[in-house]
């Protein structure tokens, strides 16, 4: 595990990302965020692992984490998706959604724009107090937000209100959220479903609702397929993950048996979708991968090899059966891995672009693999 | 029973003023809480009652934050016991250091024997890298907390030498010897300036640098340095080359056992007796300097204490001693010489300072000692906890037992991790240190558990999740509880819902079941609808639960024009007495439009079901109180009409039906 560097930050870290690449970029990614949780006193921090100054031509420098800037942000970072280069967008366990903007020029951070409480609780007395925003995402210029109050809120960056808000969109908390389409969004809650929200639609009911048998386990993340939209992968309570295929059915395709505790976060690598990445509270992350040739089942995703595969996808993917919804992706076509090697505490969060990986955890610390395939 | 040999410290509270007024304290959320009262030094006009100045404002102003109350008799202070705690810097050590130690109780099963003792010998030294780091940080940041980190890994490296290690006569020396050269440092930087500077043999600190080297045993540096002296004098040549080869020739115990002791005993007497005789002869009497180092290297303890200011502390010119006389030094002999080399050092005046007390009890295998002193000297109990858990795992410490609590491991992990329990982030950290408490961890963790405040949702998912892995039913039971309660007041009957359902509390299902019904009673509609019609198996946790999932069912049969299946469901709901009273008169209600179907719903036998149930709630009612008013009659009465009206068809169609 040498190509892996941790840094110690004196903070529970609950959210990290990466900034967000040029989309004409060669060089990997070198600066993600992170945000704490269950502090006093709550930061978001900007951190460098590009080889500042010291790397030589060796290029094989491991250089730990270094803090670019950081500003206090009010109650727990919940949720945090990068805008654009500049901007990041920041969910508060206090209701609040903030836009902080990262001035590269003299590497400082500032607010940028604030929606005070745009998740709230009305009590009988009538009198307002937030509710804890917990998932975001944005596709410029769009925002939009759920929280523990069931709220769903589409925000517009620049603009002052609201552009749409679903009050009492769910009746249990919604957990997290992702873009299905430009104009339609996922949602997971914790009675274990996934519904679909058509946001054209001036209806406040979602147009689909998937979900799961038997127990209703609550659901705590869901990623999109990146490439084939239908499929969509889940992280529940159990640690379990789901994979479903919102063509056809309300229920998982399939079920796979992961994790010991409540699977935080899982991630399709956004150019190489047949890996998948999950952390979860019992302390592990794991790497699935789909990619390992099966010499039974020709599959025309893997004849090209890696690089043929990147460029057809959009071309032949109606015509290749993902190897995530196969009846059975236990059966020798999926390799996992675990990337944590001596569990302790959760493992809150993990963002991974390009060849990198970078996660946080309870254990005030952050990790950075630099070299996921190699 | 012992007897607690230490009085207990009197704490000043900085800011209160004692003569002004009694103080007051309560237990609270971290260790002690504090408060002025308004009762004077003597007890004052009314009859002094302790601690009810604690009670009401005094103690939420606490809970809001600390001190500044405006009026003097307000101010709350808190008391945190250890206070080492809540430095930010040290966060990265309490985290690190949690790791290796998971390590460490992990890996009990799996070792045996020689790579056993290997291992623990890993694990101490990854707790010095992991203060060693710290330390490195806090320099940066100038920290005052350096000295005591460099305290903490000095008695820890002496003590992985002693105890863990516990290395034999010969290598022991080498081991002291490593520890001397790790933590008096001084010397380097010395060496640094002499080296920077032109001509480092003119160098006004040369010889110090020389002799600094020779004390710590570091003879192939200090032949280095004299060997450029040796070229700047080539009159002297021969005395040079005298010394260097004495140096050179000095036998040093090996680490492999390729010698046995006596052997080195030979050769050290031999080389000891060279020197001697050059001495005798006078070799180095044109050079002061060179024949200081002869007596040194002859463990002359004059000549050694005379650089006093090199070595700078006691143990220090302890293992100097060791060095050039005792070189086979066994470990149970070494108290004497570290008694002696403390009171030569130190004199008679100067009295010892706890890290000297610490130190001697560790040359004196004392091991309880040293985890006492330590105790008493350090503010944090990371530290004594750490150690005290691996000398148990080097199985020094079993005889031992308190005559409170289980053992002495045990009895620091708990207060470690309760420290750690009242600050609010690293309470996570304590957890896996109560998990390896066999006695009293459990207890400990059920008690701190419950005073976590459980302010976010996702908060309130982890204090859960430790508790639903260790079997916990009770605080299970009690943190959903909350949760319930709190989404409850927010009016998130969905939320509220789930919570129970979590907690398997059939009671405050009923209770929210109840909420949802008496909502639709009001309102006539049903909120949180794709949570209801979801319920799944959950709905058989309480019988209020299983009714509010077949009232809806009901709905939604009506909704679809299912009418005989309705009709049948709603019967079975009134007749099996699932359905609350209160919601009789709704169900009764709710028949109504399907008595009034143009073709008939409910058979002769369904209807009889009806008018029993009408007449059951009405004989009820009638014993307490007659209905409050009319629009209740009018119900009743409407009912009347309608079930009679179908008895009528009913009957006429089953006849029908049977003459056909």
């Amino acid at each position: 595990m040498e190509d892996v560097c941790a840094k110690f930050v004196s903070q529970k870290i609950s959210k990290v990302r990466w900034r967000p690449l040029h989309a004409a970029a060669l060089q990997p990614p070198d600066i993600f965020a992170t945000g704490s949780w269950d502090n006093e006193d709550n930061r978001i921090s900007l951190w460098s692992v590009g080889d500042l100054g010291n790397a030589g031509l060796s290029g094989e420098y491991q250089g730990e984490p270094q803090l670019l800037c950081d500003i206090r942000h009010n109650g727990d970072v919940r949720d945090m998706q990068f805008l654009d280069q500049e901007r990041i967008v920041v969910a508060s366990s206090t209701g609040t959604v903030t836009i902080f903007r990262h001035h590269q020029n003299n590497q400082t951070l500032s607010g940028n724009q604030r929606w005070e409480k745009a998740h709230y609780h009305v009590d009988q007395d009538t009198s307002c107090g937030g509710a804890a925003c917990t998932g975001v995402i944005c596709n410029k210029p769009e925002i939009v937000t759920v929280g523990e109050d069931g709220r769903i809120n589409l925000f517009r960056a620049d603009q002052k209100d609201a552009v749409r808000t679903i009050d009492n969109a769910d009746s249990s908390t919604l957990h997290a959220v992702t873009f299905l389409r430009t104009t339609e969004i996922l949602t997971v809650n914790s009675i274990g479903q996934l519904k679909i929200w058509d946001l054209r639609q001036q209806r406040n009911e979602p147009s689909q609702i998937f979900s799961l048998t038997g127990d209703r386990v609550p659901l705590h993340c869901v990623d999109r397929h990146p490439n084939q939209q239908h499929i969509v992968a889940t992280g529940g309570q159990d640690g379990m993950l789901s994979i479903w295929d919102i063509r056809h059915g309300t229920m998982p395709v399939c079920l796979l048996n992961a994790h010991e505790a409540e699977m935080w976060e899982v991630h399709f690598h956004p150019s190489n979708p047949d890996h998948l990445f999950t952390c979860s509270e019992d302390g592990s992350l794991w790497h699935w991968d789909t990619s390992t040739d099966v010499s039974e089942k020709p599959s025309f995703l893997h004849q090209g090899g890696r690089t043929t595969a990147y460029f057809s996808h959009s071309t032949i993917n109606q015509s290749v059966v993902s190897a995530w919804l196969s009846n059975d992706p236990t059966k020798d076509r999926m390799e996992i891995t675990n990337l944590v090697p001596n569990e302790t505490l959760s493992v809150n969060s993990l963002d991974v672009l390009g060849p990198c990986l970078v996660y946080g955890t309870d254990a005030e610390a952050i990790y950075v693999n630099r070299q996921l395939f190699a | 029973m012992e007897e607690p040999d230490v009085e207990p410290a009197v704490t000043v509270v900085p800011g209160a003023d004692p003569a002004a007024g009694q103080l007051c304290f309560a237990w609270g959320p971290t260790e002690v809480l504090v408060c002025e009262t308004r009762f004077g030094r003597t007890g004052g006009s009314r009859p002094g009652r302790p601690g009810s100045g604690a009670s009401g404002p005094a103690l939420s102003a606490c809970v809001a934050g600390r001190e500044e109350g405006g009026a003097s008799a307000s101010r709350v202070f808190v008391f945190r016991k250890d206070e080492d705690i809540y430095i930010d810097a040290l966060r990265k050590l309490f985290n690190e250091s949690h790791g290796i130690f998971l390590g460490l109780q992990r890996s009990e099963e799996k070792l045996a024997g020689k790579s056993r003792k290997a291992h623990l010998v890993q694990v101490s030294k990854n707790y010095r890298s992991v203060i060693r780091a710290c330390m490195e940080d806090m320099h940066q940041a100038a920290s005052k907390f350096v000295p005591i980190l460099s305290a903490m890994e000095l008695i820890w490296n002496l003590c992985e030498i002693l105890f863990v290690e516990a290395a034999a006569a010969g290598p022991l020396l080498l081991r002291l010897l490593d520890w001397v050269r790790l933590h008096v440092c001084d010397v380097d930087n010395m060496v640094r300036e002499v080296l920077s500077s032109e001509d480092p043999s003119k160098h006004e600190l040369f010889w110090n640098v020389v002799d600094a080297f020779v004390l710590q045993g570091r003879m192939d540096e200090a032949r280095h340095l004299l060997s450029k002296e040796a070229s700047a004098n080539p009159m002297s040549m021969n005395m040079y080359r005298i010394l260097d080869d004495l140096m050179e020739k000095m036998p040093v115990p090996s680490l492999n056992n390729m010698q046995t002791l006596t052997e080195m005993e030979l050769k050290w007497q031999h080389w000891h007796e060279e020197c001697q005789r050059y001495l005798q002869n006078g070799t180095f009497a044109s050079s002061s300097h060179m024949e200081s180092i002869c007596k040194i290297l002859l463990g002359d303890e004059d000549a050694i204490l005379e650089k006093k200011e090199l070595m700078t502390t006691w143990y220090h010119f302890l293992v100097t001693r060791l060095l050039y006389s005792h070189p086979t030094v066994k470990p149970m002999e070494l108290r004497f010489y570290a008694q002696s080399s403390m009171d030569l050092f130190l004199g008679r005046e100067c009295s010892p300072e706890p890290l000297d007390t610490i130190l001697m009890a560790a040359f004196a295998f004392e091991i309880h000692e040293v985890i006492k002193e330590c105790s008493i000297a350090l503010s944090n109990w990371w530290f004594v906890a750490h150690l005290t858990d691996l000398l148990d795992h080097c199985k020094l410490l079993q005889s031992h037992n308190l005559y409170f609590g289980s053992n002495m491991r045990e009895f620091l992990l708990l207060e470690y991790a309760s420290g750690l329990f009242s600050h609010h982030s690293l309470w996570q950290l304590g957890v896996s240190y109560f998990d390896y408490c066999p006695e009293y961890g459990r207890a400990y963790l059920e008690l701190h558990i419950e005073r976590i405040p459980l302010n976010t949702e996702q908060k309130a998912l982890k204090v859960l999740r430790i508790c639903e892995r260790r079997q916990m039913q009770e605080q299970v039971r009690s943190i959903c509880k909350i949760m319930a309660m709190k989404a409850l007041r927010n009016n998130r009957l969905g939320s509220a819902l789930s919570w129970s359902i979590r907690a398997k509390d059939s009671a405050f299902a009923t209770l929210i079941s109840d909420r949802f019904l008496k909502d639709y009673c009001e309102r006539g509609s049903f909120s949180d609808l794709d949570l209801i019609d979801n319920l799944g198996p959950s709905m058989l946790l309480s019988d209020r639960l299983t009714f509010l999932a077949k009232y809806r069912e009901f709905h939604r049969l009506y909704g679809e024009e299912q009418f005989s299946e309705a009709a049948r469901l709603l019967l079975m709901l009134l007749t099996s007495h699932i359905a609350p009273c209160f919601f009789w008169m709704t169900l009764l209600t709710d028949a109504l439009p399907l008595l009034e179907q143009k073709e008939v719903i409910f058979s002769t036998e369904q209807t009889y079901g009806l008018m029993r149930c009408l007449e059951d709630l009405t004989a009820g009612k009638l014993d307490k109180q007659k209905f409050q008013d009319d629009v209740e009659t009018m119900k009743v009465e409407m009912l009347r009409l309608a079930l009679a009206r179908n008895l009528a068809r009913a009957i006429i169609k089953e006849g029908t039906l049977e003459a056909s």
